[in-house]
């Protein structure tokens, strides 16, 4: 198989970077056959009713065909979704309230600010926890209490209660959303400030090092790989409450207002499109999260 | 003997000479200054399991410029004798003074470098700014730094992987890096822990060889865990033998080879005779028991 790559020398990644791609390609593939069969399967009743009421005659063909590309499908065929998304983000210019691209910013803007607000929330507590015995006994309960929570019974409170003092858009939301995101920070970073070898805080001892200074030198450092490992889990449960705190308060703009609306229309593509832009984002914000994650590791000198 | 211009070292020969004459006036004993005195200290853990005695009535006179070497099987509490002098552990009994005043103090006035079975170097840092740690924490300033640390990695043969992860380096080269380290701020006293307790026999021969030499130049005392008789006497002034439950010394035995000794010193009658002393003293604290 490799007798012309002995002849030839081939760029060296080429064969490890098809050989690394192919389970992908084939498991996306298996995805989107299964999305067409359950498009079929879940549509077909709707396109016979459809027919029978017009009292046309139809075919099997027919209905696979109108199952397909139905107005109003039980589940949208990923093509459907596809064009739905194609022309809600490159039809309208990017700040008008049918653009799927504005609504993303304001998804968007409202998550990386929760996403901030709660990843240095999340961190202080853990540096508190790490530090002080009685306040890992009083508070973690609290913290542990406050994830069980439903957030959809809260973030109207939290949107009301903002509201009533002059405060609306995008800081709300944030707050719902760093309510939700601060969680794996703080559980993350008690774990990963506690890290360090007994031997490397006995070293730490011998040079009569102040608590600053172990927390600077060895504790921080010690907590990176923890750090980001929570970052991405909560980066996108930030994502999630941002898009959670649009759903009960009727928001007019953001992911969330699209999905309301989308299903006060019966416009099941426009909420299939917006899922999709949802996940898009998700995807991109974890991307740029695992490139920081990578780069800081290769400056701290991992071995990879 | 490494003496460079850091504001400590002005300090330092007067601190152990103010200890010294304390010492010698509490005591009324011997003249040469006392590193490490110990009288009657003992030390219970308290365990799940109950109470474990790791030291029992414990006396110990280490002279400056003294290679000591606590020998015996585990659980003889010579490491913790070791944590005991570092200030890691507190004695439940007795007292003991490091430097003439206690361990607590010696540590905060960093009177010592120690150094773990395990080199515990901080991964993410380059071998040079892992030995420029504790001078970090010390507060030398940045040329002090980098000058003691090249000339520290220089006397473990180390220079050249300066730039190098902790990762790129064999154990034994990471060890190294870790007397380095212990060295870089100049302690009058190296506590070390079965330090090439981890690596092959070769390795253990040549770092003894190097410890040796590296001792006869900076006139260090030595403190020097151990569970090798061969290792023990080779490197010793004194062999301190150790038994335990509860952990004890049975024997110390003088050890009086040249401060230049050589590997070879070890197919010598003498030699053999210390090794044999020792092995006498393991015996008696029933340290080959099953």
């Amino acid at each position: 198989m490799t007798s012309s790559a002995l002849v030839l020398p081939r760029p060296a990644w080429r064969p490890a970077f098809i050989a690394e791609r192919t389970p992908i390609v084939v498991v996306v593939a298996i995805i989107i056959a299964l999305w067409y069969l359950a498009a079929i399967l879940m549509n077909a009743a709707q396109v016979r009713d459809a027919f029978e009421r017009d009292e046309v005659k139809y075919t099997l063909s027919d209905v696979i065909a109108g199952t397909l590309s139905a107005e109003r499908p039980v589940v949208p065929a990923p093509h459907q979704v596809l064009e739905n998304l194609v022309e809600s983000v490159f039809d309208y210019p990017p700040d008008s309230p049918r653009s799927l691209l504005y609504h993303s910013w304001v998804t968007l803007s409202a998550t990386v600010v929760g996403f901030a607000i709660g990843a240095l929330f999340g961190i202080v507590l853990a540096v508190l926890i790490v530090h002080m015995r009685t306040l890992q006994k009083s508070l973690l309960p609290w913290i542990i209490c406050s994830q069980m929570v439903p957030i959809l019974a809260i973030a109207p409170i939290v949107i009301v209660v903002f509201g009533a003092i002059g405060i609306r858009g995008l800081f709300p939301k944030s707050i719902i959303s760093a309510y939700l995101c601060f969680f794996p920070v703080t559980i993350g970073m008690v774990k990963g400030l506690s890290s360090p070898d007994p031997i490397q805080l006995d070293l730490m001892r011998t040079w009569s090092a102040s608590k600053v200074q172990v927390f600077a030198k060895l504790r921080w450092p010690s907590s990176i790989p923890f750090l980001f490992a929570s970052l991405k889990v909560s980066v996108t449960i930030s994502l999630v409450g941002a898009i959670v705190a649009e759903l009960p308060t009727g928001a007019q703009a953001g992911i969330g207002a699209r999905l309301l609306t989308g299903s006060y229309y019966g416009q099941t593509v426009q909420i299939w499109a917006a899922l999709v832009a949802a996940a898009i984002i998700a995807t991109v914000l974890i991307a740029i999260i695992d490139a920081v994650a990578r780069l800081t590791a290769w400056r701290m000198g991992a071995s990879a | 003997m490494d003496v460079g211009p850091s504001p400590e070292l002005l300090v330092k020969p007067a601190e152990p000479a103010a200890g010294k004459l304390s010492a010698a006036d509490a005591h009324g004993t011997r003249a040469p200054a006392l590193t490490v005195d110990a009288s009657g200290v003992s030390l219970t853990f308290h365990t799940r399991d109950g109470e474990v005695q790791a030291l029992a009535n414990v006396d110990l006179q280490i002279s400056d410029g003294d290679f000591v070497s606590f020998i015996g099987p585990s659980g003889c509490g010579k490491t913790t004798l070791l944590r005991v002098i570092a200030d890691l552990e507190h004695p439940t009994e007795g007292t003991i003074m490091v430097n003439g005043v206690t361990p607590e103090e010696a540590r905060l006035r960093r009177q010592y470098g120690y150094i773990f079975q395990a080199p515990a170097l901080y991964p993410w840092r380059t071998i040079e700014r892992n030995v420029m740690l504790p001078l970090e924490i010390m507060g030398f300033d940045a040329r002090e730094r980098r000058e003691r640390t090249q000339r520290y990695l220089k006397l473990v043969n180390l220079s050249g992987f300066e730039r190098k992860f902790p990762w790129q380096l064999s154990g034994g080269m990471q060890q190294r890096a870790s007397i380095a380290r212990a060295l870089s701020f100049d302690p009058a006293l190296l506590l070390m822990d079965e330090p090439f307790g981890a690596l092959d026999e070769i390795v253990r021969d040549h770092l003894n060889e190097q410890l040796l030499r590296l001792w006869e130049e900076t006139g260090k005392t030595v403190v020097f865990v151990t569970h090798s008789i061969p290792e023990a006497v080779f490197l010793s002034t004194k062999i301190v033998v150790m038994s335990p439950r509860p952990g004890r010394i049975i024997d110390i035995i003088p050890c009086d080879f040249p401060r230049d000794r050589t590997l070879e010193i070890r197919e010598t009658p003498e030699f053999i005779k210390v090794a044999q002393r020792v092995r006498a003293g393991l015996r008696s604290g029933h340290s080959y028991d099953e």
